[in-house]
């Protein structure tokens, strides 16, 4: 408080209340201004839709079929909801290369996010399903980070780990890292259940359950947490331990066991 | 008689304080004498030799930190609710053993660092020992007289992996609550007497409320005392057999040729120990081992992916891995052989190696004392032995990862298990050819040497225009150190009629030993060493090529 | 040793000895150990000293270092956490204390070994070693002082006292034996039952709630316990190793096994969580497949087929549990598990 006070009087305070006035009342109107017409809405509405089809068609409909209805490259996609194609599309798991191994791979998405909003708008229209989250469902505030850290050691460690550091599913197939994930797509995952992941429906999962899992995987795997002991050594456990225990804590003592036996130089006639 | 004790120790009255101080436990100890022994006894120089002092070291540094633990650490499985200072746990349900374990690493200050010191440090040790133990088994040290140090050094490695076992199973994290779990799978396997002694040893149902306070006992108590006893018997028969050597000019079966140890071995060994803790120390400063709070406290119904024991456990874990699901089930019993063959091959994958001393001297019938050491090529059958045997290991510590090995190399986690299956079998017998034939190609190079001289790097023209490069002959020290291995006779099986031309029954052990000394030492198992008439006849003829 | 620096001339001579041949009868002799050479340390003085200060100088850090561990411990916050690169976040009073413990230590031990390596003696002395076994006469009066031990006993005569003393002594162990029975109770029947009985609710571990047939969707992964069971229960670690369940739901036509399908309720099966081989809650299911996998050892069930055994070391499959919907619509078990859960054992059958 005492900071705020002193710079009350800087020269620039007074440009700063008025740029805060002003972003104020602009935002105000915008809550406060009487909504669109509704046949407007609609318009819009059935335009997104359109114009997702058409994305569709050109990038999805190989596989999945002209009218989202699945083909023997790719399941039916009525119903699965706007938060499963949020998720395939922005993590740039979908479309996938026509020779894929065990499993899609997480990689660089091609899509912008209008794009992605209209494709899910489209896919969303073939059948009712899960919508995108908002931040308010998978935002920070109101976590429980403990109840999350039992909720994730009981659903989803193990196949992603202790600390969502990833693991081996049968031939080849894997429960990826969840390092660096959207925690919006952490929310849709749970919610549908992308390839071989179950979904965790809010039936089951409920949305405070999903945010609470969502803020303790923030507190453990994140570029903030702290590991208190030093090198996480990946987070993998005994075996990258032990590992390091062989090369450098046995290995070192070694080395340096070689200098203690090594013989002195000897004095030489030159 | 006492009027020359009293003038003895007036005479020794005006000496110096610290010779007072040794007269006075000299009369009471008989320092003397010992010292007399050991004061300037002769260890030699080589860095292998320092390899059982960092386990050694490495033991003491555990028994310190973990005295230390001890002040903080409570081995109780009651139910308390977490309120410390780590934030994701804040109202997490967990036995007070786990709590008490979060408190020694955020609240105890260098709480932590004891811990991971003590961690860091039973790793190093079991992996030192493991080394010390192959540097004595390829070596050949374990020869007579020290089969029975050998069998000591055998014993702490065993319970040094049993300490570890229980130590790291004390904070009751999910992680080591699992292997617990996976023990407690194991011993129900045991035919007949699986439930009771899994009955008894949980104090009832797994995981009960007791098995934290039992493991503490068996970790502080139990088995570090037998180590102890071990230990010190150990270093007895070191000191009583004096050390081994390798072979070399003025070095014989008969002498031991070195520094004292005092004071030269007193500042190398003293010093090592140093060196040891100070990388112990720095190490866990450094990285991190066993966060149990990124594993959470144990329930038996919550399980984390990459679920696998501390290094020296992993053999075993290969083991189970491995093994395909046989399960046989008769007159109402079950017998669980998925569970119980890797629990009986455990138990004789690692007897063979303790017992391997017998069986060689069984097939030498060798009685005489050794004190020089072997270089590994020079006992092919051996070397290749151990090599197998260390390779089949190394195949089942891959088994016991086989999860973090499919994630990071991309593989299929049921390849790389058929590859386990697989390799387990053909990769000893694989690293045996190998080895036997590796160890052959270097005595023959040693022999070529010795006969022919070392290459010089040295390209010359002969006068009809051939190149040829020039060897050097070698000195008498390198012919005698090339040289000074024995070579072995296979044994024959004798005469099949004695004196009286009556025929005798050959047994089939006779038989055995013939054709395993066969193997040893026959054409295919060592090259003939240079004979002194082989290197007269090169040498005196006509340069050397 | 000499203070003053040696001249040129009192370095030690090639050792022309031990290049040739010396030994024309057998090259291959031993030809004894080499002679000593000296060191820079042993000739030069100011190497010498130069050797003396580094060792100094390696004590001098130790002694800072100490200095430096105790500063850390008394000034450093214990929670304070600090970004090392390229290690990352850590705390930085383990870091501190760590390092400085390990420079403190390391370098009184670099110390020693330096002075014993460059400053000490380094003549190499041989010492003799002799045969363990003892001298023949040794060996005769230690057995002739045995046998005369052994008959002055009478123990070999007076077989009576012989055969109780090692009765007594065979049977008094059995105390401590019997000592040990109250570490446990019998097994009896205790692995075979579990919470289930008829009627108990299947209640959702996430929500503690009873679970309905339309909260569990094709695809997804639940985790049910009995009705009644507390995480705050002072057995519900017990009860819980046996009882967890995981339940899916399966297409009814996907449903291979037609007990599987019997037991299910319009495709959602309940399955032990808890995995047959040692006891691992194995629950890492791929929707797809209907594979469930093991983490701990890699057993493999099929959930669409009985949850059979298809890879890993597991014998037997997955005991599943059987239910239906109460009236109010819940589901709930019809019954405990037919068979024991978890690993196998002996007397399971």
């Amino acid at each position: 408080m005492k900071k705020l006070s002193a710079r009350r009087r800087h020269p620039l305070a007074a440009v700063v209340v008025l740029l805060l006035a002003l972003a104020c009342t602009g935002g105000l109107y915008a809550v406060f201004a009487p909504a669109d017409k509704a046949q407007a809405e609609e318009t819009a509405q059935s335009l997104t839709i359109e114009e997702g089809k058409k994305l569709y068609a050109v990038g999805c409909a190989s596989c999945h079929g002209t009218g989202g209805q699945g083909t023997t490259d790719g399941p039916s996609l009525v119903g699965v909801g706007a938060a499963a194609v949020d998720f395939q599309v922005s993590t740039g798991r979908m479309p996938a290369a026509t020779s894929q191994g065990a499993q899609v791979p997480r990689k660089k998405n091609i899509y912008s996010q209008a794009q992605i909003d209209q494709l899910a708008a489209y896919i969303a229209s073939l059948g009712a399903g899960p919508s995108v989250p908002t931040e308010e469902q998978y935002g920070p505030e109101g976590a429980d980070i403990a109840k999350g850290g039992e909720l994730f050691r009981n659903n989803c460690a193990q196949c992603h780990n202790f600390t969502g550091k990833g693991g081996a599913l049968t031939h080849g197939k894997y429960a990826p890292t969840l390092e660096g994930v959207d925690p919006k797509h952490i929310y849709e995952a749970m919610q549908t259940g992308p390839q071989n992941m179950p979904s965790f429906p809010d039936t089951t999962l409920s949305e405070q359950n999903k945010k609470d899992i969502i803020a303790y995987l923030n507190a453990v795997n994140s570029d903030e947490t702290v590991n208190p002991g030093g090198l996480e050594l990946g987070g993998l456990g005994p075996v990258s331990e032990g590992l390091f225990g062989w090369i450098f804590g046995l290995g070192g003592l070694i080395a340096i066991a070689v200098w203690v036996a090594a013989r002195t130089a000897k004095a030489k006639k030159s | 008689m006492s009027t020359t004790e009293t003038t003895e120790s007036r005479s020794r009255g005006k000496a110096p304080a610290g010779e007072r101080v040794a007269d006075w436990a000299d009369g009471r100890l008989g320092i003397y004498s010992l010292a007399k022994a050991n004061m300037r006894k002769i260890f030699p120089d080589h860095w292998s030799f320092m390899l059982g002092e960092v386990c050694l070291y490495s033991f003491i540094i555990i028994i310190l930190t973990g005295v230390y633990l001890t002040l903080f650490f409570h081995p109780s499985m009651n139910e308390v609710e977490y309120h410390g200072s780590y934030v994701p746990l804040q109202g997490t349900l967990m036995s007070e053993a786990f709590s008490s374990t979060l408190h020694i690493s955020f609240d105890v200050r260098g709480g932590l660092l004891v811990r991971q010191i003590h961690h860091w440090a039973a790793i190093i040790f079991l992996a030192g020992m493991f080394v010390h133990m192959m540097r004595v088994f390829f070596t050949g040290a374990f020869r007579k007289p020290r089969e029975i140090n050998w069998l000591f050094g055998f014993l702490l490695f065993v319970l040094g992996m049993f300490t570890g076992f229980t130590g790291y199973s004390l904070p009751d994290d999910l992680l080591s609550g699992t292997g617990v779990r996976f023990t407690q799978g194991a011993i129900l396997s045991v035919p007949i007497v699986g439930t009771y002694i899994s009955m008894f040893l949980f104090g009832g149902e797994f995981p009960g409320v007791d098995f934290v306070a039992r493991f503490y006992s068996i970790h502080i108590l139990l088995l570090p005392g037998i180590m102890l006893g071990l230990v010190v018997g150990h270093l007895i028969l070191v000191f009583y057999h004096k050390h081994t050597q390798f072979a070399g000019p003025g070095k014989t079966n008969n002498n031991v040729v070195g520094m004292p140890l005092l004071p030269v071995y007193m500042a190398k060994a003293g010093g090592f120990f140093f060196l040891v803790f100070g990388v112990i120390a720095a190490l866990a400063g450094i990285a991190s081992v066993n966060p149990i709070w990124a594993m959470g406290p144990y329930r038996p119904d919550h399980v984390s992916t990459g679920a696998q024991p501390d290094w020296y456990m992993g053999f075993a874990e290969g083991l189970v891995r491995a093994m395909p699901g046989w399960e046989i089930n008769f007159w109402g019993h079950t017998l669980v052989l998925g569970v119980f063959v890797p629990l009986v091959l455990f138990g004789l994958f690692l007897g063979v190696i303790a017992l391997y001393p017998f069986i060689e001297s069984w097939v030498t019938g060798d009685k005489r004392e050794h004190h020089l050491l072997d270089r590994p090529r020079n006992a092919p059958t051996r070397t290749a032995f151990g090599v197998a045997w260390v390779t089949g290991y190394m195949i089942m510590l891959i088994g016991g990862g086989n999860d973090i090995i499919a994630t990071h190399f991309h593989l299929s986690i049921n390849a790389v298990t058929w590859f386990v299956r697989i390799g387990f079998f053909a990769g000893p017998v694989l690293a045996f050819v190998i080895t036997k034939r590796i160890c052959l190609g270097l005595q023959r190079r040693d022999k070529d040497k010795v006969l022919h001289g070392r290459e010089s790097g040295i390209i010359k023209r002969l006068p009809h225009g051939e190149f040829i490069e020039v060897h050097e002959p070698l000195s008498q020290d390198a012919l005698h150190t090339l040289t000074a291995h024995e070579q072995y006779k296979p044994a024959e099986i004798g005469p099949t009629v004695d004196e009286n031309g009556v025929e005798r029954k050959v047994k089939g052990s006779e038989k055995l030993r013939a054709k395993l000394s066969k193997s040893y030492f026959g054409e295919e198992g060592q090259i003939p060493k240079p004979t002194v008439e082989e290197y007269k006849e090169i040498t005196s003829g006509h340069g050397h090529h | 040793m000499s203070s003053q620096d040696i001249p040129e001339e009192n370095l030690p001579a090639e050792q022309d000895a031990h290049v040739a041949v010396a030994d024309e009868k057998d090259p291959f002799a031993d030809p004894g150990l080499p002679p000593h050479e000296h060191r820079i340390q042993d000739i030069d003085e100011r190497a010498a000293k130069r050797s003396e200060r580094t060792v100094a100088l390696l004590f001098t850090v130790s002694m800072l270092a100490t200095i430096g561990f105790i500063a850390s411990f008394v000034a450093i916050p214990h929670d304070k956490s600090i970004f090392v690169f390229p290690i990352g976040h850590i705390n930085a009073m383990n870091f501190a204390l760590g390092l400085t413990l390990g420079a403190a230590l390391f370098c009184i031990g670099a110390g020693a070994v330096h002075w014993a390596r460059t400053l000490m003696s380094d003549h190499e002395v041989a010492d003799e070693r002799h045969p363990i076994a003892a001298e023949p006469e040794v060996r005769a009066k230690v057995m002739a002082d045995f046998k005369q031990g052994a008959k002055e006993s009478a123990l070999g005569r007076r077989k009576l006292i012989r055969n109780t003393m090692f009765g007594a002594l065979a049977l008094f162990p059995l105390s401590g034996v019997v000592l040990l029975r109250d570490l446990g109770p019998l097994p009896e029947t205790k692995l075979r039952h579990t919470l289930w009985r008829k009627g108990a609710l299947l209640v959702n571990m996430n929500t503690n709630e009873p679970l309905r047939p339309s909260d569990v969707a094709v695809g997804s992964l639940t985790f049910a316990k009995p009705e009644g069971l507390e995480e705050h229960d002072h057995d519900f670690q017990n009860e819980i190793a046996k009882a967890a369940l995981m339940i899916v739901r399966i297409q009814p036509d996907d449903i291979k096994d037609k007990r599987e399908l019997e037991w299910s309720h319009e495709g959602i099966v309940a399955y032990s969580k808890i995995c047959t081989h040692v006891g691992c809650p194995i629950s890492l299911y791929e929707q797809q497949t209907h594979h469930v996998l093991c983490p701990c050892h890699q057993s493999t069930f099929d959930l669409s087929d009985g949850a059979r055994v298809i890879f890993g070391p597991a014998g037997h499959a997955l005991p599943q549990l059987r239910i239906g919907v109460n009236d109010e619509g819940y589901l709930q078990a019809l019954g405990d598990f037919e068979e024991p859960v978890g690993p196998a054992f002996w007397e399971r059958g």
